[in-house]
């Protein structure tokens, strides 16, 4: 994929939605309160792909449910501020962020069967949304309903209109998931985990396609995933998360180039190298997120740390911005305390 | 489609004929039997022998089944012994046939008018004081029985009260008949006090018979709902932010429903259980009441018809039921 038009602004330029100290807090009765998200914050430009990456439980996808307004209504308290335009969308009643979803922010989820209604044709569920927001007829919302399928790439377009999600094939569900996401034309667009559930050759598909829509749109898209692949051929800013946390940003090429969280150095000595040495072991990053410590007074990511050092574990690393750049680390990659022989990444893995 | 209904029916023959055949030893297994029935218990052995010739019954089993089959096959069944005597015994499930559809019709209706909505509004409702009184008062409805409670709302609401007739079809009263569904009839012939009258005698008896369908249409539905609202595609419709009666309507309701057509369907096939209880309290003249009648006498040629009817009621139903569900859901259609 070559460098996008867009790349150049993203740097500069109005943020489109600005996402400020967000933290979302489970609280089941009964039980301790949760920090699913903690103090997160974020931007994103007109024409701009920001990746938040991280594993399950990372708090990638609670974000962007807070975002739109998702979350269930009940055993949970969202904080924080999520601008988009000069509105505060966490501030907006139930019935305003409705009026919005589906028009100013569209989302795409992961599993595209299973998002989909079994019982209703393609083509009712994406003229639905133009009805809802346009405020056209079934009758017309169809030619444009037909103009969106065309548009992400679903052959004979006429026929699919009136078929169901399962005569579709993976890929063409999720096309149309995208469509219906698309219809209004939304400025933010929400992508969760949008090619997890999908074949490889798929995926590269569709990620093509969502890279195209933004370009061609100057959509704002917001990107979230575990596979740091997807973040390389799409993102121009990735924020890495960690227990509820950014703990890295910065810029694809930077990030990739040179990572400095050892949990992003860890992410990207985990994925399969082609150039890599044949025989090369993968570096998996030991433990999973059950072995999280309180963000409180400690580090989470300290007891998976392959260079923890003493403060690790006794003292909350601040979120450190430095340009494009931010980090939220005591013993960053290649810093003074750190290994001295690092795995090399100075690659970057572009598609 | 039009291939699967034909074999369905296909099938629906050999399981009336096998059915013919289990039920024609059975009946006559019973202890009792149509002659002591008849003639009562201080009979003569002469009278009772005279009577056993003259209706077939001393010959060997399977001479008496062979020519029931055969006149079967031209539609005659026998003549009643006992229910009606003398009278065709398919002339008798003609007559009562009408009374226990128009029951049914009323207690499904009932069960399923209040039993959808109910079990939607707990379950979106779910934990809230009216989704658990709701739940107790369903499993009172499976758990009290039918002729228990039949006996209760005819003692307050007919005999304490007076504001419902105690039993029958219709009053003494001059009404037409048409099709000998007695409301429909009222309605077509414009004879609106003999429709009214009609439909008053139901309520009792249709409210007796909806309580079990109705019980257990709610809970179906309301699990339903509520596995249906955590999908995702719930969740889709609602990050395209469309309006609460689109997402509960065309989105969870639609989706909610497809187990619950199943549940209908097998709850209609089963309402004749209770007809029997039911009609025999209200003294109802349908197929239910006409069993039990049929059984205290061993008229074996109306137990045999009725039931056989039934069968095929219920065979019947379930075709209807799938052909409904295809029509609902795609994903069975093209399968």
């Amino acid at each position: 994929m070559t460098t996008r038009a867009y790349a150049a602004d993203t740097r500069s330029g109005q943020a489109l939605l600005s996402v400020r100290d967000l933290s979302v807090v489970f609280q089941r009765h009964g039980e301790q309160p949760f920090a699913a998200v903690d103090g997160v914050s974020f931007e994103v430009r007109p024409g701009q792909t920001v990746g938040l990456v991280g594993e399950s439980g990372s708090g990638k996808s609670v974000t962007s449910l807070a975002i739109m307004g998702l979350l269930p209504a009940r055993g949970n308290r969202v904080t924080g501020v999520a601008d988009f335009d000069g509105t505060d969308l966490l501030k907006l009643s139930s019935g305003d962020m409705r009026d919005r979803r589906g028009k100013d922010l569209g989302m795409i989820f992961q599993d595209p069967l299973s998002s989909l209604n079994p019982v209703v044709p393609i083509g009712v569920q994406v003229t639905e949304v133009l009805e809802r927001h346009k405020g056209m007829s079934r009758k017309a919302a169809m030619p444009k309903a037909r103009e969106m399928l065309d548009k992400v790439g679903i052959p004979d377009p006429d026929r699919r209109l009136k078929d169901y999600p399962h005569q579709l094939s993976g890929g063409m569900r999720q096309r149309a998931l995208i469509a219906m996401a698309l219809a209004c034309e939304p400025r933010v667009l929400i992508a969760d985990e949008p090619t997890t559930a999908l074949d490889v050759t798929i995926q590269a598909q569709i990620l093509q396609l969502l890279g195209d829509l933004v370009r061609d749109s100057g959509t704002a898209l917001i990107m979230i995933t575990h596979d740091l692949g997807v973040v390389a051929g799409l993102c121009d800013e990735v924020n890495v998360m960690y227990g509820g946390r950014i703990v890295e940003r910065g810029l694809r090429h930077d990030l990739f180039a040179a990572p400095r969280h050892p949990y992003t150095h860890g992410l990207l000595g985990s994925i399969p190298r082609l150039d890599g040495q044949r025989g090369e072991p993968l570096i998996p990053i030991p433990g999973s997120v059950a072995d999280n410590l309180p963000w409180d007074h400690a580090c989470a990511f300290a007891p998976r740390c392959f260079q923890p050092i003493d403060v690790c574990r006794s003292q909350t690393p601040g979120f450190v911005e430095d340009g494009a750049s931010a980090l939220r680390c005591h013993n960053p990659v290649g810093s003074p305390h750190g290994h001295t022989a690092q795995p090399d990444h100075a690659e970057v893995n572009d598609q | 489609m039009l291939r699967f209904i034909v074999r369905r029916l296909l099938q629906m023959v050999g399981v009336l004929f096998v059915l013919s055949l289990l039920l024609f030893i059975w009946l006559r297994m019973l202890p009792g039997g149509t002659v002591s029935a008849i003639l009562g218990d201080r009979a003569t052995p002469e009278s009772r022998e005279r009577l056993t010739k003259a209706l077939g019954l001393d010959e060997p089993l399977y001479v008496q089944y062979w020519r029931y089959l055969k006149r079967a096959l031209t539609g005659n069944f026998g003549a009643s012994t006992g229910v009606v005597p003398g009278r065709d015994a398919f002339q008798i499930f003609i007559d009562r046939f009408p009374a226990t559809i128009e029951l049914s019709f009323f207690a499904i209706l009932i069960a399923i008018l209040l039993g959808i909505p109910l079990g939607y509004l707990a379950a979106r409702r779910r934990a809230s004081l009216f989704d658990n009184a709701s739940v107790i008062v369903s499993l009172i409805g499976v758990a009290v029985p039918v002729f228990f409670l039949a006996f209760l709302l005819k003692y307050f609401f007919a005999v304490k009260l007076g504001w419902l007739p105690v039993s029958g079809r219709q009053s003494n009263i001059d009404a037409t008949r048409v099709t000998n569904f007695f409301v429909l009839d009222g309605l077509m012939t414009r004879e609106w006090d003999a429709a009214w009258d009609a439909f008053k005698h139901l309520i009792l008896p249709a409210i007796t018979l909806s309580t079990i369908p109705f019980a257990v249409i709610f809970r179906i539905t309301r699990a339903s709902v509520l596995e249906v609202l955590d999908e995702d595609f719930v969740r889709t419709a609602e990050s395209k932010g469309l309006t609460n009666r689109i997402i509960r309507g065309r989105h969870v309701l639609r989706n909610a429903l497809l187990p619950v057509i199943t549940t209908v369907g097998l709850q209609v096939g089963g309402l004749l259980a209770g007809a029997i209880l039911t009609e025999s309290v209200f003294s109802f003249p349908g197929i239910g009441e006409a069993l039990a009648s049929a059984f205290s006498h061993r008229d074996y040629a109306v137990l045999q018809v009725l039931i056989m009817a039934s069968a095929a009621t219920f065979v019947i139903v379930n075709l209807i039921v799938d052909v409904l569900y295809a029509v609902v859901d795609p994903r069975v259609r093209t399968r």
